[in-house]
């Protein structure tokens, strides 16, 4: 046992726990804070895959602003927990969680089934620079300059659209 | 970037509606008059893009490094997308007036869209089909429920929303395992060295995701519960747009996966699932069509169906396939818009009167709707010499070329069914007498875009080798 | 790298399968979409274990473009939330039905 794996099997116990509390919570604010906490582990996950930017970004960008528009929507309307999560329709959601299990243990055996360890062929230098916001900089606004300027315009397009659903009169 | 004029010159399309999107903002923000003004921006940038596309189709080049490709395939279906929204954009004019609000966030919304489609169908890199899907389901989210007063279409929004994102998840996973195998996200390196990629299984379910996530978006059968609820709440001018438009950018995508296995000369693995998807599709959307009472909801179904012709198509995988695809996406757009167009006509005030009964006895009311309303209908229904026969007929010459000939056996009994729901529209028009009194209100630009569709209609089905002749120019 | 790359693309195919079940059981449309980014977050954590063992950046960026969406998406969806829940005093997507599915 080294400090990386035990640090890895502890932020990887706090984010599946916290995703299965996710989508089992009654309440939804519990629900978004359980989401946070996932989003805090993998932020912590991608430091260790030295992914410095990207875990900046995810704190920054997900459990920064995403989740606070969550919790200000919950917030903002109130809703009512549900009564039970398996109460109505029971045979549809037990085959509902059938088929996920399905997903997962198809997807868990292809894994280790086709032994993707053989396709990591990148050396330690290539791996810490990959990561990097230099390098991610530098790419973005040379190859990848195309699908950012779009990225722009979908932004744009989501800010419209979010106001004119959810203001409530135009004059 | 862009080395030369000679390269801007050919991305004016994107560049053309990309600044009108930021232009109409302006205006929208500014004028008084941008109700006005804006239809007519609108129209102009997609008409320019339309035929700034197809003069250009010879010029086939790949700029940015690998990322879009302009000219051939991609400006084929440029044609489709923009002359599609400028006839929507001509119907709109009169139709959206009937929400008080937000006509100027519409048009802009609509550029959007087209632009994310483009940008779909041009892409050469994963990012590029990413981004423009997003960039049209996104604004298509806020279409379809932008008259956010009427309950129908909240609810259509957040069904499209809900079942969009989902499918979004699946696309994104899949595009995770395909660059895990393949470590780049260039189309073209991906398309090279398809064969020996296939031999990794974690690439092949990464594809199958990618695909499941499309079906989707196309609305084929097992993937269909958002297709109805979203076309019969959402204005119909949108449902238009997102029922032909939509569905041609995301076959636009698909037609990548075909053309790898087309160049790799291996035998097309998925073949088995779209044989699938396409039979349930085209028997699903035919027989349920026949118990739907409102037309919108009837063209829903008849869009799985159409669905699933297409799907023919991709289990075939020959290049006979990939030319009757694009034929058919072009003759079904056409047919589609009009249809769509004339149901916007009649609905205007009141939407109770896109039920079928709202339809008895238009023929002596306007000989001339009705008229046209029934060329759509035999053209949906695939009767010759209309557009919409050649596209099947090609289609299903491709599944027997295939060794699929179970396949267009299939599609031609289906096709028999449709007959009945789409003539039964017809029988309504001419023998029917009018049961209610509907306030007919034939407004100039939304007859001239149906009349406009309906000579593309005809005329694709008179000389299809005009249209398939261009296709087959740039499939080579 | 001394965590195997398995056990990072096992705890992301576990968050996806997740998402799913969530997407599938969960009748509360905030909760829908939360399991929503469940799964995209799944895809990222693929896509950058498989930028870092393989050392090139263009799987970081694309989960960056990923987040993009993801926050796109988000404010799309909580304004329809929004919108529905004026009209209809109610988010959950069974008692949202009109037309029937």
């Amino acid at each position: 046992m080294n400090l990386e794996l035990i640090l890895f099997l502890i932020l990887t116990l706090v984010a599946a726990f916290s995703s299965v509390m996710v989508i089992t919570r009654k309440n939804p604010i519990l629900s978004a804070v359980y989401l946070i906490l996932n989003f805090f582990a993998l932020a912590g996950i991608y430091l260790l895959l030295n992914a410095q930017f990207l875990s900046v970004v995810q704190v920054i960008v997900y459990a920064g602003a995403i989740m606070i528009l969550f919790l200000f929507v919950i917030m903002l309307i109130n809703t009512e927990n549900e009564a039970s999560i398996l109460a109505d329709k029971k045979p549809i959601k037990v085959f509902a969680i059938f088929i996920a299990v399905l997903v997962f243990a198809q997807i868990a055996y292809l894994i280790f089934y086709s032994n993707p360890a053989e396709l990591s062929n990148g050396t330690i230098e290539n791996l810490i620079k990959a990561g990097q916001i230099e390098s991610i900089g530098r790419e973005l606004y040379t190859t990848y300059i195309l699908p950012f300027l779009i990225a722009g315009y979908l932004l744009l397009v989501a800010t419209i659209g979010a106001i004119i659903l959810a203001k409530k009169k135009f004059e | 970037m862009p080395q030369n004029s000679q390269e801007i010159l050919l991305m004016l399309p994107h560049v053309v509606i990309g600044v009108g999107i930021v232009i109409s903002l302006l205006i929208e923000m500014y004028s008084k008059k941008s109700e006005t003004i804006l239809p007519w921006i609108s129209l102009f940038v997609f008409v320019f893009a339309g035929v700034h596309s197809i003069i250009n189709i010879s010029a086939n080049q790949i700029l940015f490094g690998g990322m879009l490709e302009v000219g051939g395939k991609p400006a084929i279906f440029n044609f489709i997308f923009n002359i599609g929204a400028a006839l929507l954009i001509l119907n709109s004019i009169d139709y959206i007036k009937k929400y008080e609000s937000n006509h100027g966030e519409y048009y802009i919304l609509i550029q959007s869209a087209i632009l994310g489609m483009m940008v779909m169908a041009g892409s050469k890199d994963i990012f590029m089909i990413f981004i423009g899907l997003e960039l049209m389901s996104i604004a298509f989210y806020v279409l379809a429920g932008i008259n956010k007063k009427k309950s129908s279409s909240n609810e259509a929004a957040l069904k499209y929303f809900l079942l969009g994102a989902f499918a979004t998840g699946f696309i994104v996973y899949g595009i995770a395992l395909i660059y895990g195998v393949s470590s780049t996200t260039s189309v073209d390196s991906i398309i090279q060295n398809f064969s020996t990629f296939t031999q990794n299984i974690l690439f092949i379910v990464g594809l199958l995701l990618f695909i499941i996530g499309f079906s989707f978006k196309i609305a084929a059968f097992p993937f269909h519960m958002w297709v109805p609820d979203v076309y019969q709440g959402s204005a119909t001018t949108v449902t238009g747009l997102m029922s032909t438009t939509g569905k041609t950018a995301a076959f636009s995508v698909l037609l990548i996966i075909l053309s790898a296995s087309l160049i790799n000369y291996n035998i097309d693995i998925f073949a088995p699932y779209f044989a699938v998807i396409a039979t349930l599709s085209m028997l699903y959307g035919s027989i349920v069509a026949i118990a739907q009472k409102n037309l919108k909801r009837m063209l829903a179904y008849s869009s799985i169906s159409h669905a699933g012709y297409m799907a023919i198509g991709l289990a075939a995988a020959n290049s006979e396939a990939f030319s009757g695809i694009i034929f058919y996406l072009a003759a079904y757009t056409f047919m589609n818009i009009g249809a769509f167009g004339i149901i916007s006509i009649i609905e205007k005030q009141n939407d109770a009167n896109t039920d079928l009964t709202a339809y008895a006895g238009l023929a002596s009311k306007s000989p001339i709707l009705a008229a046209f309303m029934s060329l759509f209908m035999f053209a949906l229904a695939g009767i010759p010499p209309l557009a919409g026969f050649f596209g099947k007929y090609y289609v299903f010459i491709s599944a027997i070329e295939a060794d699929l000939t179970w396949l267009a056996v299939v599609g031609v009994f289906s096709s028999v069914i449709s007959v009945y729901f789409y003539l039964r529209l017809v029988v309504y028009m001419y023998f029917k007498e009018s049961e209610k009194d509907i306030d007919l209100h034939i407004d100039k630009y939304s007859l001239l875009s149906v009349v406009v569709s309906g000579i593309l209609v005809i005329y694709f089905g008179i000389s299809p080798d005009s249209l398939l002749n261009l296709i087959l120019s740039v499939v080579n | 790298m001394q965590v195997p790359i398995e056990y990072y693309l096992i705890l992301s195919a576990f968050m996806f399968s997740v998402g799913v079940a969530g997407v599938l059981i969960r009748r509360n449309a905030i909760i829908i979409l939360m399991s929503i980014e469940l799964m995209l977050n799944s895809a990222n954590l693929a896509l950058i274990t498989f930028s870092s063992f393989m050392g090139n950046s263009i799987g970081q960026i694309f989960a960056f473009f990923v987040m993009t969406v993801a926050a796109a998406e988000a404010a799309i969806g909580l304004a329809i939330v929004i919108a529905i829940f004026r009209n209809k005093l109610t988010v959950n997507i069974d008692q949202i039905n009109l037309f029937k599915w």
